[in-house]
């Protein structure tokens, strides 16, 4: 059936007849109306072949009368006598040429003359001549005319313009021989009349027979033009019938048989939650279809370990994809996706920050999401647009938010607008150090010094202040602003990030793992970065103007710090800030080796003592501490569903044969080879720590790609 | 300055209990306080960054001579 649908929309296409999109969405037939759908459309299937092959003949037919015709009434022009010599020439119709038998050859009458007419392919004209003449050894006379209208070639379908031929010659043997020749040639041959007279009765026999076929041949053209429309109006609906019947054929592929060889038996993995759904709907199954057996479903315990399942509706589908690109997190993990959904467009509107373009931004995805139901949007063909349109709440939030930065920036389309009055005083920077015109006209370039009282009037409200934007050293100022940023908001995420991971040791009651995990963890990236992003603020805050010029490098202290030295021209931000920044790296570094050690450890020990409550953690994919259960709240079980005898213990859920939820989780950690799993879970330790640490360092700098982009957007 | 503190507190601890329960609830909230968080702490960096001003802006004469007779 699949196969005849397609050949129906392909003849509706060469018809060229649009076919419209299905209005709503049919349920899925039954067998036996599946049986009736394929009835009806092989049906019309053989009605539309059968009429498009009366019209193809009927067409080839008209072709071939009109061909005879035309050859004719050229061959008209050839034979007719010529006027007896005196008289005036008869008027011609429209030809200019002589006849080519001259009177002369009328004293032959004794011969009879005999002829050959047809038509043949203009390419072939000049060999076919050469071939006759050396052939008949001009026995004959051959004249060629171009028809005065082309027609299909009927072998290539392309129009030509063919060329009429009429050979008079004398005797039987020349006569076969030209035949010969012309069949060689693939010419189409008619039967020429001698006389005029019954030239002229079969030209108006021709006549009437094309006039009668060319009727006919509308009418088959109506019929078919009507059997097109009932197509047009029937397909769309059993398309998607179709579709539908196999998607279900699929399905059944894939169970497999009973013993009995009577009911099929599929296992599935079903949310407990779902459990109650999916009987009800056998049950209306089973009804539906008028089966005297039910369908039902029974528990069966597995040692494999769940999928996950996440429920996302239209909105939360595109964030949860991003998500799961980066691995799907495994069963009853933390999804991290709900905060994605405000991280990612958040930092994206950090590197775009333009109130302009975020509104444009803003405006198309809004545009697309109202009109996210019409049809027209959904099926387009066009990959690129659906990218874009499967995307489109996230481009809603990435243009929202780049609306807000995009304020803080004060960059509309890369102008900065002045909401409040700037915070930087020219006047009294003027008044100050008296500039006056000429002064002015001397100096290309002044600063703005904030020592001075007055110039500086407390920072901008929000966002930053629009006289940089008519600064020459506004990168200066920028740079130091949003390269700061960058760090301080990469580390707030990664620490956010981690401490999510603390939610998946509590979910799986690993707490040793809390102490052992999370706490190196948290002790490594904020005693290094965390003390960076408290420099950062600190400096903010203490330093002013005042002491500009004796402002310590945040960043030589860093690198002091890990150093372990310390640079003379630069001064220490607090009291005590050399040993302070000693002991933190310290506490860093003796971090990595707990990190390294302590889980595995504590795992050999524990199992040492043979305390049957330790569990192996999941091994996940990279980054796996980072992710936790919150939102996935099924807990998948394994069932088995039959169509079944009564006479078994067809139960519901809670009687049959259960696992217990303990089992069916730790089921897939054997705990068998114990020393094959205390190295392995060393070795995910080990690369987990080397995998932290490196991370850790390379994020922090990979944040720095905010600023860059964002840089580069202003440019 | 307070001000705004105070709005994006606001959206992100007292909105939380006026989401209309629904199967997005906890996904709503998740939203909104993130939303302030993210918000609220780059307002704060932007505006602890330019308090105290380690240097001035340079301006061209010409941006002066216009500045000084239009802004003020």
């Amino acid at each position: 059936t699949p196969s005849l649908v397609a050949f129906l929309q392909q003849e509706l296409r060469a018809a060229g007849r649009a076919l419209g999109p299905c209005p709503e969405s049919p349920r899925a037939p039954l067998a036996r109306e599946a049986l009736r759908v394929q009835e009806q459309s092989e049906q019309l299937a053989r009605e539309l072949r059968e009429v498009s092959g009366n019209r193809a003949s009927l067409r080839g037919r008209l072709r071939d009368l009109r061909q005879y015709l035309h050859v004719l009434r050229e061959g008209q022009r050839f034979t007719s006598l010529p006027a007896p010599p005196g008289s005036p020439p008869r008027p011609r119709a429209s030809s200019e040429r002589e006849p080519i038998l001259d009177p002369s050859l009328h004293r032959h009458l004794d011969r009879k003359i005999n002829f050959v007419a047809g038509v043949i392919h203009p390419w072939r004209v000049s060999a076919f001549e050469r071939l006759l003449w050396r052939a008949c050894r001009g026995y004959l006379v051959a004249s060629f005319v171009e028809m005065p209208e082309p027609m299909e070639d009927p072998a290539t379908g392309e129009s030509v313009t063919w060329v009429i031929f009429l050979i008079s010659y004398w005797g039987e043997q020349i006569g076969q021989k030209i035949r010969k020749i012309s069949d060689c040639f693939h010419c189409h041959v008619y039967p020429y009349p001698e006389s005029e007279a019954s030239r002229v009765d079969t030209m108006s026999g021709l006549h009437s027979q094309i006039q009668d076929l060319s009727v006919v041949l509308e009418e088959t053209e109506q019929y078919l033009a009507q059997v097109l429309d009932k197509v047009v109006v029937v397909l769309p609906t059993w398309r998607v019938q179709v579709q539908k019947m196999k998607a279900i054929y699929l399905v059944l592929n894939q169970c497999s048989f009973d013993v009995t060889e009577k009911c099929l038996i599929a296992e599935v993995w079903c949310p407990v939650r779902d459990l109650t759904q999916v009987q009800d709907a056998l049950r209306q199954g089973s009804y539906t279809s008028g089966s005297s057996v039910e369908c039902f479903v029974q528990r069966v315990p597995t040692s494999e370990s769940p999928p996950t399942l996440i429920r996302t509706n239209k909105f939360t589908a595109g964030f949860q994809s991003i998500v799961d690109a980066y691995g799907v997190a495994s069963y009853q993990e933390v999804n991290p996706a709900p905060y994605a959904i405000i991280t990612f467009p958040f930092i994206f509107a950090i590197m775009f920050g333009d109130v302009g373009h975020g509104l444009l931004m803003f405006l198309f995805a809004l545009w697309m999401v109202l009109y996210e139901n019409s049809p027209s949007l959904r099926q387009a063909s066009n990959e690129i647009w659906q990218t874009f349109f499967e995307g489109r709440y996230l481009i809603l939030l990435m243009g929202a938010f780049s609306i807000y930065t995009g304020f803080i920036y004060n960059e509309c389309f890369s102008k900065a607008t002045v909401i409040f009055p700037s915070a930087w005083s020219v006047a009294t920077m003027a008044n100050h150090s008296s500039w006056s015109s000429d002064y002015l006209a001397t100096h290309p370039l002044l600063t703005l010094d904030p020592n001075v009282t007055g110039v500086f009037r407390g920072p901008y409200p929000f966002g930053i202040d629009p006289i940089w934007s008519l600064a020459t050293n506004h990168l200066n100022f920028l740079n130091s602003f949003k390269m700061k940023m960058s760090v301080v908001l990469g580390i707030v995420h990664m620490g956010f990030g981690v401490v999510l991971g603390a939610f998946n040791h509590v979910h799986f009651h690993q707490r040793h793992r809390l102490v052992l995990e999370l706490l190196p963890e948290l002790v490594f990236l904020l005693a290094l970065f965390g003390y960076l992003v408290f420099l950062i603020f600190y400096k903010w805050v203490k330093f002013s103007a005042a002491d500009s010029l004796v402002a310590p490098s945040i960043l030589i202290h860093f690198i002091d710090m890990f150093l372990f030295t310390s640079n003379a021209g630069n001064l220490p931000l607090y009291r005590g800030q050399v040993p302070v920044q000693m002991v933190l790296v310290v506490l860093a570094l003796a971090s990595v080796p707990i990190l390294l050690l302590g889980t595995p450890l504590y795992v050999w020990c524990r199992r040492g003592t043979g305390h049957p409550t330790v569990r192996g953690h999941t091994v996940g994919g990279r980054g796996s501490h980072h992710r936790g259960g919150l939102t996935a709240g099924v807990v998948p079980k394994p069932v088995a569903t039959g169509d079944q005898e009564p006479l078994l213990e067809g139960q519901e859920d809670g009687n049959s044969v259960n696992a217990t939820k303990e089992d069916v989780e730790s089921g897939g950690h054997s705990r068998d080879a114990e020393h094959k799993d205390f190295a392995e879970v060393f070795m995910h330790q080990a690369i987990h720590t080397i995998e932290f640490c490196l991370g850790c360092v390379s994020n922090t700098a990979s944040y720095l790609r905010l600023w860059a982009l964002s840089l580069a957007h202003a440019r | 300055l307070v001000l705004f503190s105070v709005f994006w507190g606001l959206v992100g601890i007292a909105a939380p209990w006026f989401v209309p329960k629904g199967p997005n609830r906890g996904v709503i909230i998740t939203m909104l306080i993130t939303t302030a968080v993210c918000c609220y702490l780059f307002w704060l960096i932007a505006i602890l960054a330019q308090a105290n001003p380690l240097f001035g802006p340079q301006l061209k004469n010409e941006t002066i001579w216009y500045v000084r007779f239009l802004w003020e």
